[in-house]
């Protein structure tokens, strides 16, 4: 029997963020600032789509219509994706990947989604807490890696100052999708499945601020800006970056390698 | 001769003959990689070494450059130890280490080659020693 739309609808949430990162992330492989970085983050990619895979099998548990990961994640089309909209945004400007623009994005997440998997570690659906228990482990590297680049960045020369703090300006108001709670959150919640997320918005505050005080760099002004991603209305990126993803698969389906 | 001293300097970006050649620009100026970026001062070259499990010895894995001694530490741990080779990690600054000569090999080390007597061979090892 399948589960309640709501709660395939709140994996998905996690599944294709954690999936649209990872693939955002890989994008930078063989063109990291330095051979050591390089490797760092091709990691925290690899850790991400490994979660995107235990969320998307989890997924297609739930809904039990006969897909599996690689139909979710291939075959779905743009607005049937529910990633927030701050993860699908590019490396940097669109035409110039900037690293304090991902480096900005992976702070902002894996300060989410460290509370986050540790609040799914005790969630009523079984399957999800163990995700979310061996996520959370890997969530915490990430965050350890992002906030201490944040403040060599942050606290280093006036450039990395500077292009620090415009990243973070530029990808701040991203972060208020995931605070605007609807009846997805307020239903998971009721029934156990997992925290809503405005419930994290403290937590997540204090790692920020903490972060970026040590970094020297200001925490930008609250806007009433409100992306859409979760709810499948996604920025212009999401499709280019799903045509590049998914060309290989659709172009031979059910492939085995 | 210091460990550091066996790399060589970062390589300086000089004009290529063969841009003149054929009347090819060269690269504009933001393509140059300035002198000061990853250079030996910024980011020094440090030794890593990893235990692979408890109550074994740290053993030297090999080397990697990071600015300061804890991204050294971040830097081993997703080189060096992303296939779970480790449970513990070590970093040495690479000029730290002072290393005896090659050409004073022989000097050093042939000496010893007709001292039987110095190892330890009469001695049985029981089964439960492991790692010896």
């Amino acid at each position: 029997m399948p589960a309640p739309a709501f709660h395939v609808e709140y994996v998905l949430r996690l599944a294709d963020s954690t999936l649209v990162l990872g693939q955002r992330l890989a994008e930078w492989c063989g063109h990291g600032p330095m051979l050591e970085e390089d490797i760092a983050l091709t990691n925290v990619a690899l850790d991400l789509v490994g979660q995107a895979r235990l969320l998307l099998s989890h997924a297609a548990l739930l809904e039990n219509k006969g897909r599996d990961e690689d139909a979710l994640a291939y075959f779905r089309d743009e607005p049937e994706f529910r990633n927030w909209t701050l993860l699908e945004l590019p490396n940097g400007d669109g035409s110039h990947n900037d690293y304090a623009v991902t480096i900005a994005r992976n702070l902002m997440f894996s300060a989410l989604a460290v509370p986050l998997w540790e609040a799914l570690a005790g969630s009523a659906d079984q399957g999800l807490a163990q995700i979310a228990a061996k996520s959370v482990k890997e969530s915490r590297a990430h965050l350890r890696h992002a906030s201490e680049w944040t403040v060599r960045l942050g606290d280093g020369t006036q450039v990395s100052h500077d292009r620090m703090q415009s990243a973070l300006d530029r990808l701040w108001p991203y972060a208020n999708e995931w605070w605007d709670d609807d009846p997805v959150d307020v239903a998971v919640a009721k029934a156990g499945i997992g925290p809503m997320l405005g419930t994290l918005k403290p937590v997540w505050d204090r790692t920020m601020d903490a972060i970026l005080a040590q970094a020297t760099l200001a925490r930008p002004a609250h806007t009433a800006f409100l992306s859409s991603g979760k709810l499948g209305r996604h920025s212009e990126h999401l499709g280019y970056l799903l045509a590049e993803m998914q060309s290989l698969a659709r172009s031979d389906p059910g492939a085995q390698w | 001769m210091p460990a550091s001293s066996r790399h060589a300097p970062p390589p300086v970006w000089r004009p290529d003959l063969r841009w003149n050649r054929v009347e090819i620009a060269p690269p504009p100026d933001s393509l140059i990689v300035p002198e000061t970026m990853l250079t030996e001062a910024e980011f020094p070259l440090w030794e890593v070494f990893v235990r692979s499990k408890q109550g074994l010895d740290h053993k030297h894995c090999g080397s990697l450059h990071a600015a300061d001694a804890q991204m050294a530490l971040r830097m081993a741990r997703d080189v060096y130890t992303r296939r779970m080779e480790g449970v513990s990690i070590w970093v040495v600054p690479s000029a730290a280490i002072t290393a005896s000569l090659a050409e004073e090999q022989s000097t050093d080390f042939d000496p010893m080659a007709d001292k039987i007597y110095r190892h330890p061979t009469f001695y049985e090892l029981p089964d439960e020693v492991k790692n010896m």
